[in-house]
């Protein structure tokens, strides 16, 4: 079957290509790139991408899918629902399911899951250390034969410097690299918000920036020695973001990803104890706020990743502070990087493309993803930069509904998503 | 959500929440309540018909009975429901419950809870009133207006006057009602206390307020000497027992030693300083029992006045309008 995207403006960073372009697909792949005047090929479906941007398929590398073991909260089918909804072509499911995803056949059984329900690609992270207690080094070897494309302990970072060094020379012998949830939690017990003026306002307890900071930190140092990849999960504070952009300059391998609604709130969004403000890390403050966005600006931050984290309404409908920590994203991510950050002038439309899907393609190995040069598979976002929605939580594909972003105005989104060659969503 | 109130109803969440001018109408309600529990028949028919429930999540004597009676004296139907432990034990969500109690009809639902933003949750989905009795580390409006009806009562006015709060600042709601309050009627607030419970940017609570004014009403002491001296108002606060696996301060007895309220560090404040005490007191602990039983000690004043208070506070919240002057 062929397919034509016709008259979209191409934009991939990874082939250095900014310009108007027709794509051909074939089988999946990218069959060629051709000019508008070679007109269709015969037989040949069209679709007309006329003002839109195309872009490589969009890598979400941190989401919860919450399957095996939590299927209330999201299944591996409503979850890819939602992400190819939001234009993710491809998420990356954190291993703290139950079972935890420490060996290749729980591995195997998500990405089996997934390609049964055919909508976006699963590339699951597998666990650091077994059950993700911190303790002995999980399969990793196995898990990347299986499928896996990095490992992370997530919201159970390893506290122990010296089992997080061995993990990063073990994980540095398989090319995997190693995400952190970085959050030292001898400093937080108990917090449920940012540390500070806010937290002492609330008479909530706090989780200090210095918490992530101590980790980040000492992730870096580990890196250095080990040589290892390290990548630090949803970045949130001023600090973080400064340590990693020395890493960087001193040409360490370390990388870091922001979650939307990091680049977007802050901490006065707690004001009236709405559980949908509850997320690890916290909201920050509005200095933390712009750090990232000069972050994101300036190249020190990498990816846009959801850390979509959905939990039943009956768990959130809990006090603050025992209601569960995290807030779905498939959906509103793309709605927040065009609202708040392309039409705000922090990022351009290369930027966008080459955080949401070169750089996630880079960072985890994805051969023939985060690119449409002709050969690599045809996972394929076209958006709309000026397509003005609202999103309506009733209307979500996912099956939780904890987003702080409920009948917020959007201006940019995902139209289409094609997976592997297939239009796996278009918007009405 | 927001529901439609079927009357005029105002919720008490908080004193952050209130203008000067708010605080000043409902000492003034009280002032006129005082009264009524002097007379031999303690009754007026102010809220006959309506009904105020006493919802408490956390274990309390004094504050539950204290709205009861200030209930009972208004001629309201007083229910108290007390849940000793959280909804959570039960599978029922705080939602549930408010739920299930505002179907049957209350006009004003007292609430005190472990954690923090429960008031303000429950005054979202509920058409009864909401009052605060207690939040976490959050607030205790009641017990701040207490102490500001006490303080007037002793001093003839808040503003100008000099208030030492010493203690564990940061996980108390009474501080954080007391700061807000104060501070908003023009007294010049100083906190103390070990460093661990006495977080240094704890001034951030009201710099938006600090930052209007261009004064600076709320102060972080090193020393517990330092607020005391030359003050109007030494408010102490309980050390609650409970927090001590926590660690934040090696021992009671260190703790008595270099923060305890001693005759010795109360002749640093003003020959005609007064003493507070949010109650119940640990003897000898954060205060010495000379000092607790002294003509100083207004503690008993402020657990009469409670009852007034809250008397004000149900008919405020049920619609009644605030006494002027």
């Amino acid at each position: 079957m062929k397919l034509l995207i016709a008259n979209g403006h191409l934009i991939d960073p990874a082939a250095q290509e900014n310009t108007g372009m027709n794509i051909l697909v074939e089988d999946g792949k990218v069959a060629a790139w051709l000019k508008a005047s070679d007109g269709a090929p015969e037989g040949c479906e069209v679709i007309d991408a006329g003002g839109l941007l195309v872009a490589p398929g969009f890598i979400d590398m941190h989401v919860h899918l919450r399957e095996p073991g939590h299927e209330h909260k999201e299944s591996i089918a409503s979850g890819c629902a939602a992400a190819v909804a939001g234009g993710w072509t491809s998420v990356c499911p954190m291993p703290n399911t139950n079972p935890v995803n420490d060996n290749a056949a729980i591995t195997r059984y998500m990405i089996e899951q997934a390609e049964k329900t055919g909508l976006a690609n699963v590339f699951p992270i597998g666990a650091i250390t077994k059950s993700s207690d911190g303790s002995e080094l999980a399969e990793m070897g196995e898990m990347k034969a299986a499928g896996a494309v990095a490992v992370s302990d997530d919201g159970r970072p390893v506290p122990s410097a010296g089992i997080m060094r061995r993990a990063m020379q073990y994980a540095a012998d398989f090319a995997l690299p190693v995400i952190d949830h970085c959050e030292d939690k001898s400093l937080s017990t108990g917090g449920v918000m940012h540390e500070g003026k806010m937290s002492l306002l609330l008479g909530l307890k706090g989780l200090p920036a210095l918490g992530e900071e101590i980790d980040v930190v000492r992730d870096i140092l580990l890196a250095r020695d080990t040589g290892a990849h390290v990548h630090i999960a949803h970045i949130s504070t001023a600090g973080a973001v400064e340590a990693v952009r020395r890493a960087k300059n001193e040409g360490l391998s370390v990388t870091c990803e922001v979650a939307p609604h990091h680049f977007t709130l802050t901490d006065s969004a707690v004001e009236g104890y709405d559980t949908n403000t509850k997320m690890a890390p916290p909201l920050r403050s509005e200095e933390d706020r712009q750090a990232i966005l000069a972050g994101l600006s300036d190249g020190t931050i990498d990816a846009i990743a959801t850390d979509h984290a959905p939990h039943h309404a009956d768990e959130k409908s809990l006090e603050y502070d025992r209601a569960p920590f995290g807030i779905t994203g498939l959906e509103t991510a793309v709605g927040l990087a065009f609202t708040e950050l392309v039409h705000k002038g922090v990022i351009d439309l290369v930027r966008l493309v080459e955080l949401c899907s070169t750089n996630p393609a880079r960072i985890l190995s994805l051969a023939g993803r985060g690119t449409l040069a002709p050969g690599s598979v045809a996972d394929i976002t076209i958006l709309d930069p000026d397509r003005v929605w609202t999103f309506n939580l009733n209307d979500s594909r996912s099956k939780s509904k904890n987003s702080p972003f409920d009948g917020r105005e959007f201006r940019g989104r995902a139209v289409t998503t094609i997976v592997n060659g297939r239009v796996v969503f278009n918007v009405n | 959500m927001t529901t439609e109130k079927p009357y005029r109803r105002r919720d008490l969440l908080g004193i952050r929440e209130l203008a000067a001018s708010d605080i000043i109408g409902i000492l003034d309600t009280a002032e006129n309540f005082r009264e009524i529990s002097n007379r031999e028949v303690k009754k007026v028919p102010a809220l006959r018909g309506k009904t105020v429930i006493n919802l408490f999540f956390e274990n309390s004597t004094r504050t539950r009975t204290s709205f009861e009676i200030a209930a009972k004296r208004l001629s309201a139907d007083a229910v108290n429901i007390s849940i000793s432990s959280s909804s959570v034990s039960k599978g029922e969500t705080l939602l549930d419950t408010a739920l299930n109690l505002d179907a049957m009809a209350p006009d004003c639902i007292v609430v005190r809870h472990s954690s923090a933003g429960v008031p303000h949750r429950l005054a979202e989905v509920s058409k009864a009133a909401i009052v605060n009795a207690g939040d976490g580390a959050n607030e205790h409006p009641t017990q701040a207006l207490l102490d500001a009806m006490t303080i007037r009562e002793h001093k003839g006015q808040i503003d100008g006057l000099s208030v030492a709060i010493v203690g564990d600042i940061v996980h108390s709601r009474v501080a954080r009602s007391n700061i807000h309050l104060l501070t908003k009627l023009g007294a010049n607030v100083r906190v103390a206390g070990p460093r661990t419970l006495v977080p240094k940017d704890f001034s951030f609570l009201i710099r938006d307020q600090e930052i209007e004014s261009g004064k600076k009403p709320l102060e972080v002491c090193d020393h517990v000497e330092d607020a005391i001296r030359d003050a109007d108002v030494v408010m102490i606060l309980r050390i609650q027992r409970e927090r001590q696996d926590a660690a934040f301060f090696p021992s009671l007895s260190e703790y008595s030693i270099h923060y305890g309220l001693t005759n010795e560090r109360l002749n640093l404040a003003k020959k005609d300083a007064i003493v507070l005490h949010p109650g119940p007191m640990n003897r000898g602990i954060e205060i010495a029992s000379d000092v607790a039983d002294s003509s100083r000690s207004l503690i008993l004043d402020q657990v009469k006045y409670g009852v007034a208070v809250r008397m004000a506070v149900l008919y405020l919240a049920t619609g009644g309008s605030p006494a002027s002057g």
